[in-house]
């Protein structure tokens, strides 16, 4: 196995968790803990990319481009990147990150809609920007079609394509099947991945992604993300440098930052708790969670059962309307 | 209905918007003829179909239409890039542009909250699927109470979003939003798409979140505005549903935590060409035939539209 590079997300999958309200201040301490770590890359948007401060996604304590501003100006080694979902974001909010310093772009996609992105990846390139590609909800679809979709974004200029699991549904042998043919369908593209522990594998995905050939691979600190929360970067680098593959990354200086700069402003640890597991087990994206949470509650509905029937009913990210929808209907048919 | 009291009308496009919209105006002509079904490219489906229900159809564009002086509606479903060069010639010969595309070189019109204001344009721009979908909602709320807000949510199957939609992502949100401000009577409009993928095919779905000035919203006169709307978009889209009486919700807005009113709409398309969920398709035509026939009820009483 070698050393993957490491992209630390705490700062937008944790925005989820956040419910959006990191503050300049939080920013500025949280980068500053991860580029004096030997963090390579630094995410820094609204948990639904750049524009997704809104009543369906949450809205924003403060103003993501304010707190980019704030991550480029901290930093002294790590990129700053932003993530963009076209049909959010558009290249007006692209041009404005760039603006404020950014030197990576994620742009994401459904698994089955890499065509969206042609013209993001288009304008980050001529931009100059590094590039990656999220195929969301990976778990929805076989590898070969995922490989197909990978092409597709490695054909408009993007140098890294991720599985990622946005329902924190895999199992270990499923992405590894995904990331090994991802690697071998693209030509110079790397291959990346991105867990969530919703089944309490966030690590154990992530570490067969790496054994499957895995590039590049995502973080966040205390696992403070979406659903159950992801790979925790202070674990994974823990791990890494007993497999004798650490990229450069401080594990002392990972748990510190994990211990006493995250946790004390965290507003809940997540973890694979009853709800998070029914969101892994029905294979619906992660940020439902909270919704779901609240609206069971407004209307007398039991969580599990609105996230199962969103399974049921083929969601896919960025659908956090049909939450309401189907508490709704369960409400109504309960009556 | 006698023919000399008709308005003639052509479709420009023989794509599957031009084909979907041909079976509409034959279906339910109003005071309109369809005359010309004109396309560009000569294998095309379209045009087959179109000679098939005996409407003479032409690979040659926009030049054999400009060859028929009693032409004197046109429906644009080309492409952005297209309607740029035909606008201002289209213009010249004084014939009426109702245009499918997402130019928008003339003003919005979204037919249900049109108070004949179009009617003495040249040109007019139908906005987006998802702005056809919703402003009328919206406007059903704002004419109650003024709003500060307005975010709509389009989710369309991936199947129906065709590569104009994929390529023009970014335009479709930009467009929404402006829509949403400009017909809708929002302050502020945000838009957002998703696609689902989901076989077989979702139907249109669309959620729009509305944000009064003021925080006391007078829930019966709203509900009561919007249920009059829902029925004058059936009028012309039949398969327009909300779905229950809108809902009051507390929550996070750009304004604070206010109430919003949330309604959950979905549109199922009328299958005339395209299939039934590709409702996001069917309201477009649907709507290019409404304002097709409240311009040709205009020409017929003698009042010919003003530059």
């Amino acid at each position: 196995m070698k050393a993957p590079r490491v992209v630390d997300t705490t700062l937008r999958d944790g925005s989820h968790a956040m419910r959006h309200q990191f503050t300049r201040d939080q920013v500025r301490q949280i980068v500053k803990a991860l580029d004096a770590a030997g963090v390579p890359v630094i995410e820094v948007s609204h948990g639904d990319g750049l524009a997704g401060s809104s009543v369906q996604y949450g809205v924003s304590h403060t103003s993501e481009m304010e707190l980019i501003a704030e991550a480029c100006a901290t930093a002294t080694k790590a990129k700053i990147a932003a993530l963009l979902l076209p049909g959010v974001g558009t290249r007006n909010e692209l041009k404005e990150a760039v603006a404020r310093g950014i030197q990576m772009v994620r742009v994401a996609t459904q698994c089955t809609e890499a065509d969206l992105s042609e013209q993001h990846f288009g304008m980050a390139k001529e931009m100059g920007l590094e590039t990656a590609g999220f195929l969301m909800m990976s778990h929805m679809r076989p590898p070969e079609i995922l490989a197909e979709q990978a092409r597709l974004m490695e054909s408009y200029g993007c140098d890294c394509v991720y599985v990622v699991d946005s329902a924190g549904a895999l199992l270990p042998e499923g992405a590894a099947a995904r990331v090994r043919t991802l690697k071998q369908a693209l030509a110079k593209a790397k291959v990346g991945f991105h867990a969530h522990n919703n089944l309490g594998l966030g690590i154990g995905n992530t570490l067969a992604a790496l054994e499957a050939g895995a590039d590049w691979v995502d973080g966040t600190l205390r696992g403070f993300g979406a659903g159950a929360g992801n790979a925790a970067t202070e674990l994974l680098a823990a791990v890494l440098d007993k497999l004798g593959c650490n990229p450069g990354l401080d594990v002392f200086r990972l748990l510190e930052a994990a211990e006493f700069v995250l946790a004390p402003i965290m507003p809940f640890q997540p973890i694979p708790d009853r709800d998070a597991i029914a969101i892994g087990y029905a294979g619906v994206y992660s940020t439902f969670l909270l919704h779901a949470k609240r609206l069971g509650e407004k209307y007398g509905v039991d969580p599990v059962a609105i996230l199962v029937e969103l399974g049921r009913r083929k969601t896919m990210a960025g659908q956090e309307d049909m939450i309401l929808d189907v508490a709704l209907d369960l409400a109504h048919k309960s009556k | 209905m006698s023919k000399e009291k008709t308005a003639k009308a052509a479709i420009l496009g023989s794509g599957n918007i031009g084909t979907d919209l041909m079976y509409k105006l034959l279906r339910k002509p109003g005071h309109m003829e369809l005359v010309l079904f004109a396309g560009i490219d000569p294998k095309s489906e379209g045009l087959s179909r179109a000679r098939a229900q005996g409407i003479h159809a032409s690979d040659r564009g926009i030049a054999e239409l400009l060859e028929d002086p009693e032409i004197q509606l046109v429906f644009d479903a080309t492409s952005a890039k297209a309607h740029k060069v035909h606008a201002p010639v289209l213009r010249q010969a004084g014939k009426i542009a109702i245009d499918l595309t997402p130019a928008a070189i003339g003003p919005y019109v979204v037919p249900a909250v049109d108070q004949g204001q179009c009617l003495g344009e040249l040109n007019v721009n139908l906005i987006t699927c998802g702005g056809q979908a919703t402003i009328p909602l919206l406007y059903a709320v704002s004419r109650i109470t003024p709003v500060a807000y307005a975010e709509m949510v389009s989710t369309i199957s991936s199947a129906s979003a065709g590569p104009g939609t994929r390529q023009n992502i970014d335009e479709f949100t930009m467009t929404t939003a402006r829509g949403l401000e400009v017909k809708g009577g929002a302050k502020k409009g945000k838009a957002i798409i998703v696609l689902n993928p989901a076989d077989p095919p979702i139907l249109m779905r669309n959620t729009l979140y509305v944000v009064a000035e003021n925080d006391e919203v007078d829930v019966n006169a709203i509900v009561q505005s919007v249920e009059q709307m829902v029925g004058e978009v059936q009028v012309y889209v039949p398969g327009y549903r909300l779905k229950g009486a809108p809902v009051m919700d507390r929550r996070a807005t750009p304004l604070g935590t206010r109430t919003v009113v949330v309604m959950l709409l979905e549109v199922e398309g009328a299958g005339d060409f395209l299939p039934k969920y590709a409702g996001n398709l069917d309201v477009m035509t649907a709507a290019a035939c409404r304002v097709g026939e409240l311009f040709a009820q205009r020409l017929l009483n003698g009042k010919e539209a003003q530059l």
